[in-house]
Order: C-alpha cells, then sequence, then structure tokens
C-alpha cells in the first residue's frame, strides 16, 4: 500500500511550469529517491508535498488522505517531516533545545520532549554537542541537526532534501547507515531528493526520474539506470549510437 | 540555588528595603527604573522572544492609561476595575494589528512600520476625542498623598513605588516561566527561523498573535500605572513615538530576549541619564536634548561593543546563566 500518492501534480510560476503533471507513490515503509538534472522541478515538487506551494491541479494523498494545500504545520502535524536543503538551523538555540522545539508537537510537556530528543540526539551522534548552540556546528553536523529535528516531530514519513549535498564520502556513508537503521528498525518511510548518485543507488529501494516537470521512469536503481530514456537526459543523446 | 537564583533574592530584598534608606527624589528614580524595566519586559515578549519589532508601543501604554483615566474620571472606579478594561482594549488592538500584520505576511520592518502607524493615528484620534479631554489633556483628581486609599490606587509615592516592583517582579516570574514553557520554546523557533518552525508543526501564526496579545495586555498594565501615578494624560506626550523608542531601549541595551536584560538596561539608561542631568544641572550647565543624546551614545557604544547586549557579556563575566 502507498503511504504518499502524488497524483498529476502541476505547479507554474508566472508561465514557467516548474512541474507539469507529475505522479508517482511511494510505498509505506520504502525508501524512495526523487533523481534528475537541475531545474527538472525535485524541490518543486518536495515543496509541494511539505505545504509550502498550493499546487495548481493533481492531488497529494497522504495515507489516505488529500493533504494538498494545507500549511506546511498541518502536513507536519499529519505525519510528514521534512529537512532543508540549505539548511535552517535556530541558531541562537542549543543544540538541544533545536530538537526540543520538534519534539514539543507530540509531547504533553517540555520535559517529555527534552526525552525524546536527547535519545534522537544519541542516535545521530550529536549527543556530546548537545549544549552547543547551533550556530557553532559544522555543515555535517548541521545536517544531522536537520534530520534530528525532522524526527523529533515523530514523522512517518520523512523528506530528506539533499541532506548528502557537501558531505564528504565518509559522513556521507554514515548519514546512509542512519537513514537505514531508522527505516528497518522503526519502519519510517523515507522519500529523498539527491544529487550525490552513490547516496541514491545505496539508500533507495525505488527510484523517480523527473525531467522538465515530469516523471520519467520509475523503478529499482538497477532498472532506472539502463533506462534509455534517463540515459538522454543525464549524460545527452549521443550515448544511443 | 545557582548563583543566580541567589543575586536574584538579594537584588529583590534591596529594592523591598530601599525606601527604608533613600530619600523621595531617589525613590522616584527608583519607581522610574522599575517602570521602565516592566515595560521593556512586556516589550521583550514580542520582540525578545518572539522575534516581532514594534517600534509602536506608546500606543498600548496610551489606550491602556486612557481607558483606566478615564473610568476613573468620569465615573469615580477605581483602576482594579478600568485595569481590565484597560488589557481588554489592549488586546484587542494588539491582536487586530497582529492579524492584520500576520494575516498578509507583513513582517520585518513593515511589520514594524505598522505598528507605528497604529500608535500615531490612535494618538491623532485621541487628539479629537474631547471625552478625554482631547489636546487640553485629561487630569485624575490628585487625593491626598498620605493615606494608603488602595481601592483607589491613591497613596503616597510610597506605595507607588512597591507596585511598579510588584509588577516587574511578576513579570519577571511570568517571562522566567514562558521561556521554560511550550511557548517559549515556540516563540524563539519563530524568531530564529520562521519557516522552519512552521515545517516543525507550529502554527506560526496563531503564536506570532499569542505574543502581541501578551505583550500588549502586560503594557496596558503599565499604562494604568502611568495615569494614576503621573494623572495627567496628554495625547501628544503619552502615544509619542519617543516613548516608544524610551521603552525598547532598555531591553535592547540590556540584552534582547533574555530575561534580565530589559531590567539592567532600563537601570543603566534611567540612571545614568539622570545622572548627567544632574551633573549639569550642578555645574550650573543647562543643555536641551542632552538626554536624547546620551541615549544615543550609549546605544551605539553597546552595539559597537556589546551587540548581544550588556547583560549577556556581564552573566559571562559573573558566571551566571545568560539568559
Amino acid at each position: 500500500m502507498s503511504l504518499l500518492r502524488v497524483v498529476n501534480v502541476a505547479k507554474s510560476f508566472r508561465g514557467l511550469r516548474a512541474v507539469r503533471a507529475a505522479s508517482f507513490s511511494v510505498p509505506q515503509g520504502d525508501i524512495y529517491g526523487l533523481i534528475g538534472p537541475n531545474g527538472a522541478g525535485k524541490t518543486t515538487i518536495f515543496n509541494i508535498i511539505a505545504g509550502v506551494y498550493t499546487p495548481d491541479s493533481g492531488e497529494i494523498v497522504f495515507d489516505g488522505k488529500r493533504i494538498q494545500g494545507l500549511r506546511p504545520d498541518q502536513v507536519c502535524a499529519a505525519g510528514i517531516g521534512r529537512t532543508f536543503q540549505i539548511v535552517k538551523p535556530f541558531a541562537g538555540l542549543s543544540v538541544l533545545d533545536n530538537v526540543i522545539v520538534g519534539a514539543l508537537h507530540r509531547s504533553r510537556s517540555v520535559s517529555d520532549a527534552r526525552q525524546i530528543a536527547i535519545s534522537i540526539l544519541e542516535r545521530l551522534n550529536l549527543a556530546q554537542k548537545s549544549t552547543l548552540p547551533a550556530s557553532s556546528l559544522t555543515l555535517p553536523d548541521r545536517k544531522r541537526l536537520e534530520v534530528a529535528r525532522a524526527l523529533a516531530t515523530r514523522p512517518r514519513l520523512l523528506l530528506l532534501d539533499e541532506v548528502m549535498a557537501g558531505l564528504r564520502p565518509t559522513e556521507c556513508d554514515q548519514m546512509i547507515q542512519v537513514f537505514r537503521e531508522l527505516n528497518r528498525a522503526d519502519g519510517l518511510t523515507i522519500l529523498l531528493i539527491e544529487h550525490v548518485m552513490r547516496a541514491v543507488m545505496a539508500l533507495a529501494k525505488h527510484i523517480g526520474v523527473l525531467h522538465h516537470g515530469e516523471v520519467i521512469a520509475r523503478g529499482t536503481p538497477a532498472e532506472v539506470v539502463r533506462d534509455p530514456a534517463v540515459l538522454e537526459c543525464y549524460l545527452g543523446e549521443e550515448t544511443r549510437v | 540555588m545557582s548563583r543566580s537564583h541567589i543575586a536574584l533574592a538579594a537584588l529583590l530584598l534591596i529594592l523591598l528595603a530601599l525606601p527604608a534608606f533613600v530619600g523621595a527624589y531617589a525613590l522616584s528614580v527608583a519607581a522610574l527604573v522599575l517602570y521602565f524595566a516592566y515595560t521593556g519586559q512586556a516589550w521583550n515578549v514580542m520582540m525578545g522572544f518572539a522575534g516581532q519589532l514594534s517600534l509602536g508601543h506608546s500606543l498600548y501604554v496610551g489606550v491602556g492609561a486612557y481607558a483606566a483615566g478615564a473610568i476613573f474620571f468620569h465615573y469615580g472606579i477605581g483602576p482594579w476595575a478600568g485595569l481590565w478594561v484597560a488589557i481588554l482594549l489592549c488586546v484587542l488592538l494588539g491582536v487586530a494589528i497582529g492579524f492584520l500584520a500576520f494575516r498578509f505576511g507583513i513582517s520585518g520592518v513593515y511589520f514594524a512600520l505598522l505598528t507605528i502607524a497604529f500608535a500615531e493615528f490612535t494618538r491623532i484620534g485621541f487628539d479629537h476625542l474631547d471625552w478625554v479631554g482631547g489636546p487640553g489633556g485629561m487630569f485624575l483628581r490628585v487625593a491626598q498623598r498620605d493615606t494608603w486609599d488602595i481601592a483607589n490606587f491613591r497613596g503616597p509615592p510610597l506605595m507607588y513605588y512597591y507596585a511598579i516592583l510588584g509588577l516587574s517582579s511578576f513579570a519577571f516570574i511570568l517571562c522566567y516561566v514562558l521561556l521554560k514553557s511550550k511557548a517559549g520554546y515556540y516563540w524563539q523557533a519563530i524568531r530564529e527561523n520562521e519557516e522552519a518552525a512552521q515545517a516543525l508543526g507550529i502554527n506560526t501564526f496563531r503564536w506570532k498573535v499569542c505574543a502581541v496579545a501578551l505583550s500588549s495586555a502586560m503594557t496596558a498594565v503599565a499604562g494604568v500605572f502611568f495615569a494614576f501615578y503621573y494623572n495627567n494624560l496628554f495625547p501628544e506626550q503619552i502615544f509619542n513615538i519617543s516613548r516608544s523608542i524610551e521603552i525598547i531601549l532598555g531591553p535592547i541595551i540590556g540584552g534582547l530576549g533574555t530575561l534580565f536584560g530589559p531590567i539592567l538596561g532600563a537601570a543603566v539608561l534611567t540612571l545614568l541619564s539622570d545622572g548627567i542631568t544632574e551633573l549639569l544641572a550642578a555645574l550650573g550647565l543647562e543643555i536641551p536634548g542632552v538626554k536624547q543624546v546620551f541615549y544615543g551614545v550609549v546605544l551605539l557604544l553597546v552595539v559597537m561593543f556589546l551587540p548581544n547586549g550588556i547583560w549577556p557579556a556581564l552573566a559571562k563575566k559573573l558566571r551566571m546563566e545568560s539568559r
């Protein structure tokens, strides 16, 4: 059964059609990678799912309920957590307080939220830095904090927007381990947009390829990399020769 | 008990005992410090905690003062009843401003301009409101200065001193509790990054309106105090933008978003500016506008050398929490 279904979603910005009739679905328990060249509409789709934009047409169905047009906080309340491509830590707050803010939404009290936040920070290897201000973190740690904060809202679907970008290969591998573990042990469904192919190939069980605002290929990683349409959009037409 | 708890308890004891040791003039200066400490804390809820810049807080002081003042003036009903009318009116105003601004996505500087606009047109409105005396002002009956008439909040300066001490202590405790609560976390998240806050499930519109409502309610109480302490109200003075600036200088200089900053800032500004005025008077000099120049210089120095305000830097030196 699919947890998230994106059905014929379209969105234009002042005449520029960023997404046209994009459809794909993410099964429950899946790790789904959405890839595509620059300007393919990945981040636009991501923001439509997260409630930042309302689509011009089409439907977003999460867990059987239509969620398009909801505000970002309502999308979060529905059970979708997200990270930002350009990290947005609460710079003046401590690492722990950053995560507590996320945990408060489904906690009865601040002390409950604190407990949840501490366990999540341990999981993401940030526990030693919990008292530092978020502004003092390095980029890899900030990325981890983005994930920790999103996880603290206890989502059923986690949206990751280029969370590997700017990480070194070893840091990237650590992140991959964390997501695999979350998916395996907690049954968390993950939708990731990613440029780092190493991460997508290692993580994703299914992949959708977006090109000019449309999904041109779907399947397992092995299927997708052999798809002629995908090769064409990534490498150009000469590869057909 | 941490160092900060002990320091706070000591400060409270000193302030409670102060009237026994100082004269009438010093007591009036102390009351002024506490008044600005209170209004600064009220403003800090909105700007320091939730990150919403109001440059029109004189609106709430003025409306609060006029509401309770007019009820007393016209009907002889004391401020204990008038207080609630003042709070209600100010909360309605604050919520209206917040609703207008946040519903239409007005934020930052434009929100600040909106708060100035509301304060200004309310000033002009009161100038034409004959029921409260218009530009000629409203004067409350000054009662005997030696009896404590608590029901009507008339009495000697000592009574006003303890009242404003009580108010600012209450505000401090309220802010302390708020900062540790869900509301405090949500407000700070909105202040730091509204988009990220929203993505974490926070209804930012609602929480911003809440911050404005609470801040305006607290400021309304300051207005009621102002009316019964000074006994005369002029729209030109009470709604003036310079009054709004006076309110915000304390928390900015003391430390935005901190608990103790507004109090420290109010003390530094009021004591030093009064000191300068006194000093110049003693030297036989009379320089108009020296207070404004002084405010400017202090602000400049703090912004240059202590951009987070005096308190965070001082707290570090004293090994206390920088809150």
